[in-house]
């Protein structure tokens, strides 16, 4: 299981490598540390900024990250397994929600 | 494109604006780089950054005190993070589709020389403009009020370029798409649609400048959609193919994004994308801002001074504007010089600073088809049409 998950975490860094074309200046964002960061920021960073998340927290609940990963997965096409899409709304929604659950 | 964030320049930058400190949160240490600090796309003055990739960066608020914001402030929105930096010559636009009778392609030089030339000046305003500020509060971008610009838009007439490629009795709608991309080839590119009416509108432009000068490329070169009165959505940047269609278009950004409650706001109809529930964004609905002070300004006590700012619509023109003070009665603003019915219109209203103490004004504009601008937002899960009157707190001291 640890291994699956290092592999395809190795997966996605390799992917990111040759796909993401990061704005200069986004270096600086760091999102919290905790359990999934690692998974949160390789995932949705293949697309988009991470200030993504930062900018929505104070609007967002635990249904609003779950319906928006949804999204991205859905509509958008973002690789992430439904194992990783867990750990990541279970990430967001412990750092980054500020609206009324 | 790289760019690096010049950190001493935005230090200086913001030192040297007063209505900065509104930027930086409060009694902290001022660290420009953390979420709204400006910072300066490659040929783009700082601006506030809201999202770095894909690029949202809103015009800051002293920008937008010039009629004609200028190309290096104009704010920056994208959807997808892949930006190709097309070369002119390398550019091309394909006309065509299932109802044109005989599709053709165009590189920039054909467009310029093949076509009449036409400006227009007209406010370009997306259609999240001011979500940041609705309450209850909404995801999205969280712009402030500068998700909008003024300038003056060259180019050709898209009704040109379709009648030349031959419009089929048939036709409902033409789709757009532009350069940009997705990361991912799953991701559905930026496509938008306008129905045939209002494509071949005659102020409806493929645009290759801006104020007189080359497109910026954050703004869409080398020819983006113009489309004077309507939302900014519509405003394809980098426009590389144009079809002519016999069926509404169904993609995800007309179908599932860009849509307001049905019968929520007064814009302008376009039945073949409504729903029983929700209606396409479109048409711009009337509105003003406030320019000249920012919020907690303190006026000198008997030194006299004028709000200023601007008002607009969809494209009726502005009829007037007022001005509410300390809950009086509306006072109509005096107006500045009619730029065209799509651009934006000057207001001015002296204040009066005799009195030490709290004032609240309030701005309202009418537009020439009798629309005025709503006491309060109008709730809808997007953010989108804020155009509640604006209200600015002002000292008097």
């Amino acid at each position: 299981m640890r291994i699956s998950r290092l592999s395809a975490t190795l997966a996605r860094t390799a992917a990111l490598l040759v796909c993401v074309q990061a704005q200069a200046g986004e270096e600086v964002l760091k999102l919290d540390e905790g359990a999934g960061h690692d998974v949160v920021t390789t995932s949705c960073v293949l697309c988009h900024s991470l200030d993504y998340i930062q900018m929505n927290a104070p609007v967002m609940t635990h249904a609003r990250w779950e319906a928006t990963v949804r999204k991205m997965i859905d509509k958008f096409g973002a690789p992430i397994s439904s194992d990783d899409a867990k750990v990541i709304v279970d990430y967001l929604s412990a750092h980054y929600v500020g609206a009324q659950q | 494109m790289q760019f690096r964030p010049d950190r001493r320049h935005i230090l200086t930058t913001l030192a040297s604006l007063p209505w900065a400190a509104a930027l930086l949160p409060a009694g902290a240490a001022a660290d420009p780089l953390a979420d709204s600090g400006l910072i300066a796309l490659p040929g783009k003055r700082p601006l506030i950054k809201r999202t770095f990739r894909p690029p949202n960066f809103e015009t800051p608020p002293l920008a937008l005190r010039d009629a004609f914001t200028a190309n290096d402030a104009f704010f920056v929105r994208y959807h997808l993070a892949v930006i190709p930096d097309t070369a002119a010559h390398d550019w091309r636009l394909r006309v065509g589709g299932a109802s044109a009778q005989s599709p053709l392609e165009l590189s920039l030089s054909d467009l310029k020389h093949k076509f009449a030339h036409v400006s227009v000046t007209a406010v370009n305003q997306c259609a999240g403009c001011r979500r940041g500020l609705f309450t209850p509060r909404v995801p999205g971008v969280l712009w402030e009020h500068g998700a909008i610009g003024n300038a003056v838009w060259t180019g050709v007439r898209l009704r040109d370029l379709l009648d030349h490629a031959g419009i089929r009795a048939d036709a409902v709608e033409v789709v757009f798409n532009g350069d940009d991309a997705g990361v991912l080839a799953a991701t559905p590119r930026f496509l938008k649609s306008l129905p045939v009416d209002r494509a071949r509108d005659e102020h409806t432009l493929v645009a290759f400048e801006m104020n007189g000068r080359p497109l910026p490329h954050w703004n869409g070169a080398p020819a983006r959609l113009v489309v004077p009165g309507w939302a900014g959505t519509y405003w394809m940047k980098h426009l590389s193919s144009i079809r002519i269609e016999p069926q509404a278009f169904d993609g995800f950004w007309m179908k599932s994004a860009y849509r307001v409650p049905a019968n929520a706001f007064p814009i302008q109809r376009v039945a073949a994308q409504e729903t029983a529930d929700t209606w396409p964004v479109t048409s711009l609905l009337i509105n003003s801002l406030i320019t000249s002070h920012r919020a907690a300004e303190r006026l000198p006590l008997g030194k006299p001074a004028q709000l200023r700012g601007w008002a607009w619509d969809g494209g009726s023109g502005v009829a007037s504007v007022s001005v509410s003070v300390n809950g009086g009665g509306w006072r109509d603003a005096a107006l500045g010089k009619d730029l065209g019915p799509f651009a934006w219109r000057a207001f001015e209203f002296p204040l009066d600073t005799a009195t030490a103490g709290h004032m609240t004004a309030l701005v309202r504009a009418a537009g020439r088809d009798g629309a005025r601008q709503p006491e309060a937002l109008t709730p809808n899960p997007s953010g989108y049409y804020h155009n509640a009157i604006q209200r600015v707190e002002l000292e008097v001291a």
